[in-house]
C-alpha cells in the first residue's frame, strides 16, 4: 500500500467522509476513489454498489481482479425532540445500527429516567450541533412540532446534507414550515428534501408505529443514497 | 455493541500502521479480500504487522493470525506482496486451520 495513500485514507475516516480503497491484487497498485468520484465500466458499477452497500469484495473488470473495500462512516439518527415517538425510536434504532442522538431543550421532556441508554441533549439544537455538525452519514428526524427548537436544526440538516430529514406534522403544518424555511434562506429544492408528515406510509397511529415509519424510511434513505442523483442525470 | 460513530483510534488498526509508519517503522498491512462458509472476521478486515512482530487487528477468530504474522514479516523482507488461504481443506489446517469450518483469503501488503 502506498504510504500516502494510507494517509489520505484515514484522514477520510477521521473526518466521517465516505471512500473506497480499490487494490489491484495484481500488482498491488492501490487508489482511493471519494463518493462522487466518477469511475467508468465495470469496474465504476462495482465501486458504486460498495458506497451503497458498505460491504467490500474482489471483483474482476477489465481483466484483472481487484480488491473494494468500502470505508463507510458509520450511520446515525439525531432525534430533535424527546418525545413520545423518540422513546420508541431511540432502542429500535439502536438495534437496526444507527444510534440515536436526542436533542431537546425542554428539561421536563429531556429526562435520563426518559431515555434511559441514550445519549441525551438537554439543549438548543443550536448548542449541540455547533459542538457536534451534523453530516452526509447523519439522518434528522425532527418531532417536537414546535418551530423554534425544530426549525434551526432542519435547516441545519439540509445545509449539512444529511442522507434523510423528516419532519413531524400534517401537510399544512408542514406547508407553514416551508414557508418559514424559505424566510431562513434554504431554498426550495432543499426543502423538497425533507420527508413531511414524516415515516413511510403505513397506516402508523401509535407513537411507536411511528418510530417503526420513520425508521424504516431512514433505512431507505440510507440504502438508496446516490440513486436519485443517477436518476436525474439519465 | 460499540455505538462510537466515531473511530478508535487506540484499536484501529490502519491508524496504527499509520504511527507506526511515521514513527519510521516498517509496516505489513493484511487485508482479508475473500471469505466463504463461516469466517469469524469480515471482508475487508485488517492485521497490521511490523518488522518485530507486532500486530494490531486481526483476520480470524485468533486461527491464523500467528501464520499471517510469520509472512508478514517475509513480505516487509521481500517487498513482495501475497496472497494467503486457510481453511479446513489446506493441507496445514492441523497447524493453522479455521475450526469453523470456514475458508479466508488474505492479501499481505508492505506499507510503501
Amino acid at each position: 500500500m502506498d504510504p500516502y495513500i494510507l494517509k489520505t485514507l484515514n484522514e477520510a475516516r477521521r473526518a466521517r467522509r465516505a471512500a473506497v480503497l480499490v487494490t489491484d491484487l495484481g500488482d498491488g497498485r492501490d487508489r482511493i476513489v471519494r463518493e462522487g468520484d466518477q469511475v467508468a465500466g465495470d469496474l465504476g458499477a462495482a465501486i458504486a454498489n460498495a458506497f451503497r452497500t458498505g460491504n467490500s469484495r474482489s471483483v474482476e473488470a477489465e481483466g484483472r481482479t481487484f480488491f473494494l473495500n468500502a470505508h463507510l462512516p458509520r450511520p446515525r439518527l439525531v432525534v430533535i425532540g424527546a418525545v413520545h415517538i423518540s422513546q420508541a425510536l431511540a432502542p429500535m434504532a439502536r438495534i437496526a445500527g444507527y444510534p440515536v442522538e436526542i436533542i431537546d431543550p425542554r428539561t421536563a421532556f429531556a429526562t435520563p429516567e426518559r431515555f434511559p441508554d441514550v445519549a441525551l441533549h438537554a439543549e438548543w439544537p443550536e448548542d449541540v450541533l455547533k459542538r457536534a455538525p451534523l453530516d452526509s452519514y447523519t439522518a434528522l428526524a425532527a418531532v417536537t412540532h414546535d418551530p423554534k427548537i425544530d426549525d434551526f436544526a432542519l435547516k441545519a440538516a439540509l445545509d449539512a446534507r444529511c442522507f434523510y430529514v423528516g419532519a413531524l406534522g400534517s401537510r399544512k403544518t408542514h406547508a407553514k414550515r416551508v414557508e418559514r424555511l424559505l424566510a431562513l434562506g434554504a431554498g426550495a429544492d432543499q426543502i423538497a428534501r425533507i420527508h413531511a408528515p414524516i415515516g413511510l406510509d403505513i397506516g402508523a397511529a401509535s407513537p411507536a408505529e411511528i418510530a417503526v415509519a420513520v425508521l424504516a424510511q431512514t433505512i431507505h434513505a440510507f440504502r438508496s443514497r446516490g440513486l436519485e442523483a443517477k436518476g436525474a442525470v439519465a | 455493541m460499540d455505538e462510537s460513530i466515531y473511530l478508535d483510534e487506540a484499536r484501529d488498526p490502519l491508524i496504527i500502521a499509520e504511527g507506526w509508519m511515521k514513527d519510521g517503522k516498517d509496516v505489513a498491512i493484511a487485508t482479508v479480500v475473500e471469505t466463504w462458509g463461516s469466517a469469524p472476521r469480515p471482508v475487508g478486515s485488517h492485521l497490521v504487522i511490523d518488522a518485530e512482530g507486532n500486530f494490531h487487528g486481526s483476520v480470524s477468530g485468533g486461527c491464523v493470525e500467528g501464520a499471517v504474522v510469520t509472512e508478514a514479516i517475509d513480505v516487509i523482507d521481500s517487498g513482495k506482496a501475497k496472497m494467503l488461504e486457510f481453511g479446513v481443506a489446506d493441507e496445514t489446517a492441523w497447524q493453522v486451520g479455521l475450526s469453523c469450518g470456514g475458508r479466508i483469503k488474505v492479501y499481505v501488503e508492505r506499507l510503501g
